[in-house]
């Protein structure tokens, strides 16, 4: 590796202009002519709209216009659509019911647009919204699982008999019914997976412009996947043609999920700005980033794992309800059936599996993928139902994990994962040694003598990345494809621009994407700019969630290097008089190997763009692109291992040490890696011990500003001590396997394990806030 | 934030007589209470006073038997006062663990007081020491201010302009953090009167405010040590119970910290 | 309507803004310095920390008349020509910034700890003075490392001075 090339920890490009305050994000942008938007939103869970009443509104000082969910309806303006398509277990589709970008008739959850205004400033069409008069009937609201699926529960969606959307399942049922009868033992748990506001610290944002005697569209949003927004935009909103439509989005400030989808705001924003014929500029506030960005995980699981009497897992059975909200968001229908549900066997070699995930509505923000997905919900299963069979066959907890582990590979597991390479003995060894795994009774001996309760905590967790190979997803109802594409210009004078549809807001892929080009080229980051983020520029992407962008986006880029070097070479040979076969590439030159003859690259590029003496029938120019469809998704696992000291006369938890060991496979820059490790790990420690959403019986969201809904603090962390192991992942040439989210799926189940242990009562909820640990050690 | 008009007088006099000139006038201190329920328009007064660049509100002196903070020192400034820090170093420590420190540079000891969150960590430290709040009128004895739910004896116009600690013996402040907010889920003060007094009050614990706890005032009277409150039986009857703590909880926490209060004091 | 002035990054400033202006939206929309930025709206977040006469604080809960007639620095204040602030300089070599939102506040906020602990710090220290920032991407990890690192940078640039 080179000084800037793969694997070094290279300092990133992109910092300099956000540490200058030079960002710019998409608030940041001023239109001439612009004006301004707020939204109206409903304060029931629900209700029927009787009547909106805009007319003491419009006039109002500085209004340009209002418009209502019934404009909406009237223009036939799309409803948001739902991505995947999941089948029931008997065989029916599932259950959809209408997402109109403002209500026109009824409302499903606090927060729901129902009309905006648009004024000169922000101010004027906060002012004006005030005159705005919406008349509700309101109706019996569902606020949580248990009252969706309750006999007689209200009903949000006449599509949905009973609230549900579908009852799905996987894997072999008599299989695994006979695995638990034949069982020396059974362990089963109950369990919740605390609902989450993601909480990017930039609020979503939107700026639309339409230009009239063009008929085209501009829209600068804060989005993961700018492409998949025009897309969606364009061919099921109606709102702009494809080609009429440019989505930009510029730097984002974190996005976790939650800015994957296309929301009602963006779509109202470029909607109005042909309707008042001004560019429309909504932010949002933080207020409503907790009322209307997809909210995560929110499961109700029981599950069960047999034992042989070598205490081998033989069988793991788990029926899950997961409440999507009030209505189905892009992706929600996947994340917790093929997200989830498929990652089930953990790392652990279990014959037979059975799933069912019953999803449901509630009068809730709709549900999607946040940092994990569906995996960190698995993952809290299998590690919980681990930690607590230890406990229950009075066998060590790391012992019982190694004994069950996956050692061959290939593995096939019982629902539907291939895993391709890995290994767990050595990620677990790792961490072991990290954190002394072997002087923990010693230390725990020493707080109980201080008077302090000591636990400690393991999860090995696994997860499918590299989001994924289109033909598999889509037999298993996934609407789009989801490789990426990358295109690599080398310029007259020799510099680069690696145009890509991976999408940068926090990853570093500035930075990292050009430690390929200086690996391959041996040219320095600084003559490599990467082109994100617009979908005038690059032709097209999938964007950057689930853990994808080098598993994915970095080997397309490659792929599109690589023919750019194959046309660089033979430019080369035929200018150097040699064979192509013999020229190598070292340092910005190429090389005819074994002699001292040499053209620089820029010396290439020229004469591939003057084409004054190029060999005969070749195109002039040197830019190549190049789609890359993964073969599979990758696998990246580890061991995470927790020690915390519980107060028991607070109740509060604070971590004596917490330490990871991953497989990322090859490390592109470990700096960046660890940095991810780090941010997903403190949102599962978030999960695990701070952040829950409340919703009270009506239906009015009690956490709904950062005064109720905990979000972690340097003062809650510890500093995390991180290790690697490596197996290089065989499915793609860069052997990469992707960080973005294991911390997030990994951390809670360590958490949880060691808190419990301390306390030694093993029933505790997420998140585990002193209030509820103290009530598990006080009864 | 709806409209409102700004004004920022150099007198207590003349804070007082814009604040009677005003339809619905409201005093700013630091701020960081008004301001927030100003941009969720929960509060839309029609002029906003500025007292905190009135110079006669502003410091800390000692006085014979105590010191005096004027209203509108900040908390950060009574944090790293040395007058403080000597005569009643609880309280400093008290003043430090309000808000974060970008609050701490703006909130002032008379917004504090005059605001009366039920979860403020002030209010503790003023009951139980039993200081008294000078305002424009009278001075108010500290049994005598606290009303309640963001509520005090303050009348309609009137301004806080300073507040008398009287020196104590040992005094201690233990706060068990909100942790989202970081408001006190309960915070207590407790404090030993070089006569021998002893005064307890716990902050966001009860549903009326900022209390005194008279069971832990009278076992420390008897015996003042954290191990003297090992027996004493906090009632939940009327604690706040919320997502973050429930009643028990909180009557849990006001004996744990006072304990902690007084072997922070002794 | 009033006339604001006051002396931002160094240069006076003059604005004409309705009374209830915040100085966030004083800076971002009037005077364009748009580094400064907002994450909540409940004076948590931190992401709109800018330095009144020398303190750190948050620029969202502070009218813009407040501030009339201080000295306000901002994000876009503190770098020396090209050369980098020691605390900007340490937050890109630590890695202490992902996304980058919440990172003009938290350097405005991390050269104000500095400041107040003439660059005694431990991270427990760090950790506890910055409570009042949040920031979702780095788990704080490195933005802590950062800020050590940075104090003792500043210590050094001081001695030189």
């Amino acid at each position: 590796m080179g000084v800037e090339g793969i694997g070094a920890s290279v300092v990133r490009k992109e910092d300099r202009r956000f540490i200058t305050g030079k960002g710019r994000y998409v608030d940041d942008i001023k239109l001439v002519g612009m004006t301004h938007a707020h939204f109206i939103r409903s304060p029931h869970a629900h209700a029927k709209i009787k009547s909106i009443d805009t007319s003491e509104a419009m006039k109002m000082p500085g209004v340009v216009g209002v418009l209502t969910g019934q404009q909406v309806v009237d223009d036939k303006i799309g409803n948001l659509i739902c991505g995947w398509a999941i089948t029931s277990k008997d065989g029916t589709g599932m259950k959809m019911g209408a997402w109109p970008a403002m209500a026109p008739e009824t409302v499903r959850f606090v927060g729901q647009a129902v009309a905006v205004v648009i004024a000169e400033t922000k101010n004027q069409a906060r002012d004006a919204a005030e005159a705005v008069v919406v008349n509700y009937e309101e109706l019996p609201a569902v606020p949580d699982i248990r009252a969706a699926i309750a006999p007689g529960a209200p009903q949000l969606h006449p599509e949905a008999p009973g609230n549900v959307i579908y009852d799905w399942t996987i894997g072999d049922e008599a299989a695994t019914d006979a695995a638990f009868k034949s069982a020396a033992n059974v362990v089963s748990l109950d369990i919740t997976n605390n609902r989450l506001v993601p909480n990017a610290m930039e609020p979503r944002a939107a700026i639309a412009e339409y230009n009239e005697p063009e008929e085209h569209f501009t829209l600068y949003t804060t989005s993961q996947n700018p492409h998949v927004a025009r897309l969606v935009l364009s061919a099921f909103y109606n709102i702009a043609q494809e080609h009429k439509l440019r989505v930009v989005a510029p730097d984002v400030g974190g996005g976790f999920g939650s800015k994957i989808f296309i929301y009602p705001e963006e779509m109202v924003a470029l909607w109005a700005s042909k309707k008042v014929g001004r560019p429309v500029k909504w932010t949002g506030d933080r207020t409503e980033a907790f009322l209307t960005d997809a909210h995560g995980r929110d499961h109700l699981t029981k599950a069960e794992m047999a034992f042989d009497k070598d205490n081998k897992v033989t069988g793991l059975r788990v029926k899950t309800y997961a409440n999507l909200g009030g209505y189905m968001s892009l992706f929600s229908s996947s994340v917790p059936t093929y997200l989830y549900a498929t990652l089930l066997s953990g790392q652990y070699n279990i014959p037979n599996i059975f799933a069912e995930v019953i999803s449901v509505y509630t009068n809730t923000v709709p549900v999607d993928a946040y940092r994990g997905a569906g995996r960190p919900e698995a993952s809290f299963v299998v590690e919980r139902l681990m930690e607590t069979a230890a406990r229950q066959l009075k066998v060590d907890p790391a012992e019982l994990r190694k004994k069950n582990f996956i050692t061959q590979f290939p593995h096939q597991t019982p629902v539907i994962m291939a895993y391709d390479i890995g290994d767990f003995h050595a990620s677990l060894d790792a961490a072991m040694k990290a954190i002394d795994y072997a002087g923990f009774p010693a230390r725990k001996a020493k707080a109980k003598s201080e008077g302090k309760l000591r636990g400690i905590g393991i999860s090995c967790y696994i997860e499918a990345c590299g989001i994924a190979p289109s033909k598999a997803v889509g037999s298993l109802g996934a609407g789009v494809g989801l490789w990426e594409s990358a295109e690599v210009r080398v310029n007259p004078v020799g510099t680069i621009e690696i145009l890509t549809g991976s999408h940068s807001h926090g990853q570093g892929h500035e930075t990292t994407f050009c430690q390929l080009i200086a690996d391959r080229l041996g040219v320095p980051i600084s003559q490599v700019q990467i082109v994100h983020g617009d979908t005038d520029k690059v032709q097209f992407g999938m964007g950057t969630y689930g853990s994808r962008s080098a598993a994915v986006g970095l080997t397309a880029i490659l792929k599109a290097m690589e023919k750019v070097e194959a046309k660089a070479k033979k430019i080369a040979a035929h200018q150097l008089e040699a064979s192509e076969n013999d020229i190598v590439i070292e340092n910005g030159e190429f090389k005819v190997a074994g002699t001292d003859k040499s053209l620089a690259l820029p010396m290439v590029a020229l004469a591939a763009y003057t084409a004054h003496n190029l060999p005969d029938g070749m195109e002039p120019g040197l830019k190549e692109g190049a789609f890359y469809d993964p073969t599979n998704f990758t696998f990246p696992a580890g061991a995470y291992i927790c020690e915390m000291e519980v107060d028991a006369g607070t109740g509060k938890s604070t971590f004596v040490n917490f330490v990871a060991a991953d497989d990322f496979g090859r490390l592109i820059n470990p700096m960046i890696v660890e940095g991810q490790v780090h941010g997903g790990l403190a949102q599962g420690i978030g999960q695990a011990l701070l952040e829950g959403v409340v919703y009270d019986s009506s239906g009015q969201l009690v956490t709904a500003s950062f005064m109720d809904y905990t979000m972690p603090r340097a003062d809650d962390l510890p500093s995390f001590k991180l290790s690697h192991t490596t197996t290089l992942c065989p499915g793609n040439p860069l052997g990469v396997k992707g960080c973005g989210e294991a911390g997030a799926i990994g951390a809670s189940a360590a958490v949880i394990n060691a808190i419990t242990d301390a306390i030694d009562n093993n029933k505790l909820e997420m998140p585990a806030t002193p209030d509820r640990v103290w009530h598990a050690i006080h009864g | 934030m709806y409209q409102t008009t700004y004004h920022r007088p150099s007198s207590v006099d003349e804070a007082a007589s814009l604040f009677a000139k005003g339809s619905d006038a409201k005093y700013l201190a630091g701020g960081h209470t008004l301001i927030p329920v100003m941009k969720q328009r929960l509060a839309s007064p029609s002029d906003v006073i500025d007292l905190c660049k009135i110079k006669e509100l502003v410091g800390i002196e000692p006085t014979g038997d105590g010191i005096m903070i004027k209203a509108a020192t900040t908390h950060s400034d009574v944090a790293s006062s040395e007058t403080v820090q000597k005569a009643i170093p609880a309280l400093a420590y008290l003043a430090s663990l309000i808000g974060d420190p970008a609050v701490r540079h703006r909130g002032t000891i008379g917004g504090s007081l005059a605001n009366n969150d039920p979860a403020a960590d002030y209010p503790a430290a003023v009951l139980a020491c039993g200081a008294t709040v000078k305002t424009n009128k009278r001075s108010i004895s500290a049994d005598d201010f606290f009303k309640g739910l963001f509520s005090t004896a303050l009348e309609d116009g009137e301004i806080i302009t300073a507040v008398s600690f009287p020196v104590q013996d040992k005094a201690g402040y233990a706060k068990f953090n909100h942790p989202a907010s970081r408001f006190a889920l309960t915070g207590v003060f407790v404090a030993k009167t070089p006569a021998g007094d002893v005064r307890a009050a716990a902050t966001g614990a009860s549903q009326n405010g900022v209390m005194r706890v008279p069971a832990i005032e009278a076992a420390l009277k008897a015996n003042w040590s954290a191990a003297a409150l090992d027996n004493v039986n906090i009632s939940a009857d009327g604690l706040m119970n919320d997502i973050h703590g429930t009643s028990d909880y909180r009557a849990n926490l006001v004996k744990v910290m006072a304990q902690r209060a007084v072997t922070a004091a002794s | 309507m009033s006339t604001v002035k006051l002396t931002v990054n160094g240069k006076a400033v003059s604005a004409e803004v309705e009374d209830r202006t915040l100085l966030v939206h004083l800076l971002r929309d009037h005077l364009n310095l748009t580094g400064t930025h907002v994450g909540c709206d409940t004076s948590q977040c931190g992401a709109c920390v800018v330095h009144i006469d020398g303190r750190a604080v948050k620029s969202c809960t502070v009218l813009a008349g407040q501030a009339a007639g201080s000295n306000v620095t901002t994000i876009e204040g503190i770098a020396k020509g090209d050369e980098l602030h020691p605390m900007q300089a340490a937050f890109r070599d630590n890695h202490g910034l992902q996304c980058g939102y919440c990172t003009p506040g938290m350097i405005m906020s991390a050269i104000d700890i500095v400041h107040r602990h003439s660059g005694n710090l431990d991270e427990a220290t760090v950790r506890h003075e910055l409570e009042g920032n949040i920031c979702r991407c780095t788990g704080y990890h490195n933005i802590v490392k950062a800020v050590l690192d940075a104090a003792g940078r500043m210590k050094v640039a001081q001695a030189a001075e």
